[in-house]
Order: C-alpha cells, then structure tokens, then sequence
C-alpha cells in the first residue's frame, strides 16, 4: 500500500529543476496581450469623469475596457452579486479596478495604467470598525448571535471575571506566486483558461457570465499555484474574467499577472478583528460563562464574509466546555479591500479570542495557564484517541439540561483527543522544567525576558455551506496498466495531488508511479468546491478511490467469470491481480480487461455524511469531526526595543492515519510558521486616507528563514479518526495554522515578567506593541 | 526604442540576445531565453524568487537589466542539475520535503549552491542567515535548513574522499 508512506512531491524533480510550469510559465502563442487595471485612487466617492486618453496613446495599447464595455455580467463576486469587475460610477476602496487597459506587453500595459484622468466625487469613507458601527454599516442585517444557557447569569453569579478588548490585525496571503490568469480564446466563441486558482468551477462560471455562454463553453485548468492559503479561493476571478473578455474582443490569447504591490492593493486578506468579552469563573479558573462580541471588518463587497465571520463564532470555544456562551458577531461594511479566505477562515481569530480569555483568567488567579486550560477541556468520549488516557468525568451541566460534551452551536464534541496530545507534549517539550528555569532567568535578568506559552488547537472540519461538502473524481486505466487520475482538487504546494495519487495507487494495488497525476480541468471533472475548508484529500480521496473501486470491481468480476470463482478472491496487490492460482501483472489484467470489452474509466463521487447545520439559527452539526494540535513555544524580547524573537517550539499535531507524514508535517511546520507570523510581525498598516502603506515585502514582513525557531520539534500524534474518513486520515491544511497562537501567548507572558498588570497584548505583536506593552505593565497601568 | 545587442554566457553556453534598454535580465531570461525557473515574486529585491548568479555573485535578477549581462556569466536553476543527474542539492531538498509550492525552490538552490561554493562547512546560523533574503511562505524553513546541512555534509565526505 502506498498510503501512509512519505513519499516526494509529485512535482518535487520538477520544482528542484526549475521546470514545474505555473500559469506564467506557460508558453503563450504569438500575439499573445497583456492586461492591467487602472486602479481608484480613493476610498470612497462617485467618478465624475474618467479620460482614458493618455492611457489609449501609449504605444502597445491596443485596447481600454470599462463597465461599459462588458457585454454581459460585470461581477467578479463569488457570493451576493455585488463586486462589479470593473467599476460601475462609484469606487469603494483604494485599489478598484476602474478600467482594464489591454496592449502588447506587460510593461506597456501596467505602465499605461496608471495614466487614466480621473475626477471623483469623495464621499465619506468608512475605514474602521468603529466607524462602521457608528453608522451601522454591515452586511445582513444585525449582528448574528450564538448562544447556550445564560451567559451574563452565570458571569454575575461567577466568583471572579475578567473584562476586556483585544484588537486583531489582518494578514496578507504572500502567496509567492501571485494571481495570474491567461485566456485562449477557440473556435466558436469558446474560451480556454489557465488560472492560479483554488476554485476552477468557479472560474468557468464567473467567465461564462461575462461572456454570455453557457458553462460548458468555457474551460479552465490549473496544474498548480505557488500558494494559495485561501488568496485564490475567489480573488482570481478578476484576471480570469478580464483576461476572457479581452480575449473575445480581440480573439487573441490575453494574459494578465498582478505585481506584487497591485496585488497587495487589490486583493483580500484575512479580516482584521475586534474581539470583546466578558468571562465569569470559579477559584480554579473553571469558566461558568462568556460573552464575546467579535467585530468583523469585510471591507467593501462581501466576498466570503459571512462564512468567516460564522467560522470565526464557530472556534470561540475552542477546545473549551462552556457551559454558558454568548457570541455575538458584527460583519462590517467598510471602504476597504473586500476581505476574503484565509487558512483558518475565521477560525484563528474566534479561537485566539477564547485563547485570549484562558490567559486573562489565570493571570488574574495567578495559576499555570496550561492548568486552566486543562480544566476547561472538554470530556473525551469513548472510542476517542487510540493510545489516549481515558479522561476524569465530563465536568457537570449547568443548567441541567444540555448535554455534557456539546460545543455552543449545539455539536457534540465525540472525537476529544487533547487531554492525550497535551500530556504527551508538556512532557516531550520538558514544560516544567523549562517554565520554572525561565522564571529564574527573568528574576536574575532587567533587560532580556522570556515567556513560555502552551496552546491547544480543536478545529471544525467540513464546508459550514453544507452543500460545498462534494466532490468528483475522473479516473482511466489504460490498456497497459497506466492510470490517469482527475479530480476536482487543486495543488497549491500543499501535496494534494501526491496523497490523492497514494490513494489511487493503494485501490488499485500498484506502484505510484503508475498513476499519472494531471492537471484540475473543469471539463473532466465538473462542478467542483473549492480546494479550501482543508478538505482537499478528505473530499477528493474518497471520490478518486470510489472511482478506482469502481474499475477495480469491473476487473475483478471479469476475471473471476473467467476463471469461475468468487469476486471476493481477486487480489490487487503488489502490482498484480491474483485470481485464484493465477497471478495477472496489473497491466496484463488491464489489457485482458480491455479484450473483454471491460469499460476501464469511471467517474466517483463523494459527499460529506451526517453534517446539517442551520447558520441562522446557529445551531447542528457543521463539522464531520475535528482536528487537534498543541503547541509549546518559548520567546525571548528584549524590554528596551520590543524585538523579540521565538526561540523554540514543539508540536504535536493530529492528522488522524496520516495519508503521508513527510508532507503532514510540512503542512504542520509551514502553518505554525504562517501562524506566528499573523500574531508577530506581518502588520498591515491603512492610511487617514484608507491607502494600504504596506504593500511590499520590504515593508510586510513575512518570517524569513533567519525567524525559524533555532529549536523546532514537530511530531504527529499517534491517533486515528473515530469518522471514516480516506484511510481515517485528517485534514491537515488549516489547523495547525493556530499552532501559531502559542507563540503570542508566550510573548505575552514574557511581558508579563515585567511587572503585575495584564499585558492586553494586541496583534500583531510587532516590536513597537511589545515595547508599548511592557512598559504599560511596568507603569502597571 | 532600439534594442541593445549582447553576448554573454547561461549555465556554460554562449548566448546572443537582442532587449530592451530597460528590460531587466529576469524578464530576458523567462520570455527571451525561455528559462522560466527564476520567478518574479516582488520586483523589488526582497524575496529572492528571480536569484541568479552572476558571475558566481548572488544576485536577485529583477534588479540587473539584461544589458548589464554582456560579457558575463549567469548562471540559473536550470543549469545545476548535469543533464538528467540531479546535484546533491537537489537530490537533498526531495528527500527532505524542503518544498511545497515550488516557488522559491528555484531561487533558494542557486542562493543555496553559491553558499556551499563559497563556505563548504557553514553552521546552521550562517545558513540561517545567508538564504534571509528568500522568502518561503509554504514550509516554515526548517526542513530548508536541514536539507542545506545535510547537502553540505555529503560534499564534504565526497570531496575528503576525492582527495
């Protein structure tokens, strides 16, 4: 079985060679144009008048476009129709692509660009969430509110409480590659596009509205991205329409790539976060109620607003039993980029805001955090972790009438496998140890702190837009026992592909080399989910091996007719069909196979089971199960400067019967990496003026090689998924992002070191919030 | 605008292009030379996708103009493998996992290759620091790193074996 092996990336000789193509790489045919868009220059305000003069005499200009040049649908949104593609009389952030100038080269056409004339109207610009809530500007149509029990009882009966607000950055996606899109117009009005996307079915259907065909006229593929982390879930869908429409209109191939800086202008980020709440707790730290009110700035145009903001109440818990839970969630329109998909998807900002809670609590009591968080944890279940200590008593109801185990949107939590992961942590990273030897550092040293934080992850799996929960796979087996697998999936770098293809090779007993990998094509497999919610190889496994079993049924069965046994005693394994006493190499059974009039291509098909979830009422079961992680990380700051840096981490990490550990723990490291970076020194930085000044890497600082932790422990947790799941597998590629969570608990409790005041540390932790905050606890403010 | 004539040297072979005067040597490399594998991931020399070499230098090839080539040697991703043999290096980073995207991979061997040219031995730390300027989004680096180390280990005995 190639299952659970660590096997390369499929594409590994390709990228170490230099010669793996991604959409900008593709050989375009002669003639091929380039595409930029003229972008507004402010945040808010109608246009008055818009030349294009200048801009259409630059040599290699072949062609302006604006809103009124479409000839269908101008709207490139991915939800409630109102995100024009290019603006339609009014802007709404800085950075709307206005007009789309078309011209021989990438140069001419960026460059001409930024020579549009226009007049604007400037109307007031909604660029904070105070001042979207002071004019009540959102999407839907109040706040959306979860609750169990009665929180604000049970916090007014509680011994102690904690108040507070915590401001939470936005983050850039830094994909290294960034949004490309090229259009091959064919014959007949059809339309071919290659687009770095995660979401080819949403492509094809975006560009088929703005030319006016149907679906099945329009083809996009994707071979891979360079990266993706949720930026190309929907924000791909400008250049891949533009590119179509300019295509058409000339009948030339047209391409269009964003720099770095128009793409950090112009595409959406991980939504910035205001969270406040309230808790109300015994002596031990035990949690009886909280309250949060999470504020949610989406920016302009909805986008996947609301599915993030829901996710975000969604992880307000945690890993934590509330018996009493209020969450109350504000979508807020601003004048600002449209805020889109990150890895996490609200998630990390709802789960940093109960993590932010634990912390507050044991400072105020004085007690070990990792104590407190123990305590809260919910109950493990039966049939949980397979080498995990059976836990004490689920902690007592409140009210008497919930259930004991259930999340504050009504789940059960059956699949608890953090009281195992977090022992077996605290002991491999020596916890208590190093906590009390930090201790002594801080009490011998003025200048130099360290902190020491413990943070457990429990992360939802599943598309809360329950219909998302499906997915196609396309699989052919050749006369010579070659496979070609498809399926609905997209790589990002992520290994997708490769664990998808171990699946394959698994079903049909064969080598992996065997199995061809090719690219995500919506002609072979149609109407695909994105490749997001981490539900990649969970989705597109489980389609690929009914496929493969599919094929695997049809040999079977021939074979057994002709040698007058059972199906059940054909073999696939090793490479080779056996039947009875008869043993076919798989290429030989394939060909056979195919004498015998055998179909060898068949198409599978998945949906998630048991999910049913109602996001108004707030209340069922959006998650198939969920994914575990915890993680030690240990920092040092310097209390003079705030710099600050992680000195060593360790991670264990649930990936159920990983499909292939090596590209598991990838998955693990990079995300924790991502995640640290989120809290520490990625800071997006806005204007009076609603203009983004941080729109480059010399002034967004993603960690770079020299930030790697100097100690980085990460292992898998030897567990299971209680769900039947590809091969009891988990999904892997969003939760260990909040890994990264622990690295800000530890600055935080180094800042601590200075003083008795709670540290209210906000994120990103850069430098400049550190310095501020130690001496805030020095001052004990 | 007329276009300026140059000769000079890619991975060992002579070469002739013709480019514009402002046109960097990342852009004659992937739309003249068709050697795609150095990326644009800035333009502006903070991320380390478009490293080349020239002459033996580490340079981000999105900030040299293709006319600033003439005469000199450019060595790109493309020219480190001999023929279908992979270089240690490369052969390490597959064993390692040291990739996901692939994007940076390119730009982190060349920078990671002229490291070992120069310091055949270097600690983790200078490793650490030499390939700051590349930036990976997917991997975290460590697995970067330990590829690096163990490249460096393995020339090491091949050439105490060689002499």
């Amino acid at each position: 079985m190639s299952v659970s092996k660590s096997l390369a990336h499929d594409a590994a000789r390709l990228h170490v060679t230099g010669t793996a193509r991604y959409v900008d790489d593709i050989p375009v045919p002669q003639g091929c144009l380039h595409v930029a868009f003229g972008m507004s220059e402010i945040a808010h305000g109608t246009i008055v008048a818009m030349n294009l003069e200048e801009v259409k005499s630059v040599p290699g200009v072949v062609m302006v476009l604006t809103a009124d040049d479409m000839p269908f649908a101008n709207d490139v949104s991915p939800s409630a129709h109102d995100e024009p593609l290019l603006a339609t009389g009014t802007v709404h952030y800085v950075g709307q692509p206005m007009f789309a100038v078309v011209a021989t080269s990438h140069l001419a056409a960026r460059k001409a660009a930024r020579l549009g004339a226009v007049r604007y109207d400037e109307l007031t610009a909604i660029l904070t969430i105070d001042e979207a809530m002071a004019a009540d500007s959102r999407f839907e149509e109040g706040p959306r509110v979860y609750q169990k029990g009665d929180a604000a009882a049970a916090i007014g009966k509680a011994s102690h409480r904690v108040v507070g607000t915590f401001e939470i950055g936005a983050q850039e996606h830094f994909y290294l590659e960034g949004q490309a899109a090229l259009a091959l117009p064919q014959e007949g009005g059809d339309m071919v596009v290659h687009s770095s996307t995660q979401h080819p079915s949403e492509i094809q259907h975006k560009v088929a509205e703005a030319l006016g065909v149907p679906m099945h006229a329009v083809r996009v593929e994707i071979r891979r991205m360079g990266g993706g982390f949720g930026g190309k879930e929907s924000q791909g869908n400008a250049l891949a329409v533009i590119c179509a429409v300019a295509a058409q209109a000339t009948q030339l191939p047209c391409k269009m790539r964003y720099d770095r800086d128009d793409d950090m202008i112009i595409t959406g980020k991980r939504h910035d976060f205001r969270i406040e709440y309230r808790a109300g707790f015994d002596d031990e730290g035990r949690i009886a109620g909280v309250e949060f009110v999470q504020y949610a700035r989406c920016g302009w145009a909805q986008d996947l607003s609301l599915p993030v903001a829901d996710r975000a109440m969604l992880h307000s818990d945690n890993a934590y039993l509330l018996g009493h839970a209020r969450i109350e969630s504000h979508r807020l329109k601003t004048n600002t980029v449209s805020n889109t998909a990150y890895r996490g998807f609200g998630g990390p900002q709802g789960m940093i805001g109960i993590e932010r809670v634990v912390d507050h609590i044991a400072h105020k009591l004085g007690l070990d955090p990792v104590d407190v968080r123990q305590r809260n944890y919910y109950a493990e279940m039966d049939g949980g972790g397979l080498s995990a200590p059976r836990p004490a008593a689920p902690p007592e109801s409140l009210s008497g009438k919930m259930k004991n185990n259930t999340t504050p949107y009504g789940q059960e939590v059956e699949d608890f496998e953090l009281h195992g992961i977090t022992e077996a942590l605290l002991r491999s990273s020596d916890y208590e140890r190093r906590k009390a030897a930090i201790a002594e550092w801080n009490a011998e040293n003025e200048v130099i702190k360290k902190g020491i934080a413990f943070a457990p992850v429990k992360f939802g799996i599943s598309f809360t837009l329950t219909f998302l929960n499906q997915a196609g796979a396309l699989v052919h087996v050749y006369q010579d026992g070659s496979v070609h697998m498809n399926h609905g999936g997209t790589e990002m770098g992520q290994g997708l592909f490769q664990k998808v293809a171990q699946v394959a090779a698994s079903r049909f007993g064969i080598p992996v080399e065997m199995v061809k990998i090719t690219a995500t094509d919506t002609g072979k497999v149609p109407n695909t989910s994105a490749t997001a919610a981490s539900s990649g190889s969970d989705l597109n496994g489980m389609a690929v091996k009914a496929a493969c079993d599919t094929i695997r049924e049809r040999i079977a069965e021939f074979l057994a007719k002709r040698h007058q046994l059972e199906v059940g005693k054909v073999r696939f394994a090793d490479g080779n069909v056996v039947v009875g006493s008869k043993v076919y190499s798989f290429a030989e059974a394939a060909a056979e196979a195919y004498m015998g009039r055998v179909s060898l291509s068949a198409t599978g098909f998945y949906k998630t089971p048991k999910v049913e979830w109602d996001r108004i009422k707030g209340v069922g079961r959006p998650f198939f199960y969920f994914a575990y992680g915890a993680s030690v990380t240990e920092v040092a700051i310097d209390t003079l400067t705030g710099e600050n840096r992680i000195l060593r981490c360790d991670i264990l990490h649930d990936a159920g019967e990983s499909l292939n550990p090596a590209l598991d723990i990838g998955q693990v490291e990079g995300a924790y990496v991502q995640g640290a970076g989120w809290l520490t020194t990625e800071e997006l930085v806005w204007d009076d003026a609603g203009r983004l000044r941080t729109h480059a890497p010399s002034t967004y600082k993603i960690p770079a090689c020299s930030d790697r932790p100097d100690v980085f422990n990460v292992a898998l947790w030897d567990g299971s998924n209680r769900e039947e799941t590809i091969y009891r597998s988990k999904a892997v590629g969003e939760p260990p992002f909040m890994l990264g969570i622990s690295a800000f608990l530890a600055l935080s409790d180094a800042v601590s070191a200075c003083g008795d005041a709670y540290p209210a540390l906000n994120a990103p932790a850069t430098a400049e919030q550190v310095w501020t905050a130690v001496r805030r606890v020095r001052n004990g403010v | 605008m007329s276009k300026i004539h140059v000769t000079t040297s890619v991975n060992g072979d002579a070469v002739e292009f013709l480019c514009d005067p402002r046109e960097t040597l990342l852009d004659v490399l992937r739309d003249r030379l068709g050697l795609t594998g150095a990326k644009e991931g800035c333009g502006t020399g903070d991320c380390g996708a478009c490293t080349i070499t020239l002459d033996g230098r580490v340079v981000c090839s999105c900030l040299v103009l293709g006319a600033e080539a003439e005469g000199r040697e450019v060595g790109t991703i493309e020219g480190i493998a001999n023929g279908e043999e992979l270089h240690p290096l490369q052969r390490k980073f597959i064993e390692h996992a040291a990739l996901q995207c692939g994007i940076c991979t390119p730009g982190i061997l060349v920078a990671t290759k002229a490291l070992l040219e120069k310091n055949p031995d270097p600690t983790e730390t200078e490793v650490r620091y030499w390939l700051a300027g590349n930036l990976c989004r997917c991997t975290g680096y460590d697995k970067i790193i330990r590829a690096v180390m163990d490249t460096a280990a393995e020339l090491r005995s091949e050439s105490k074996e060689l002499s």
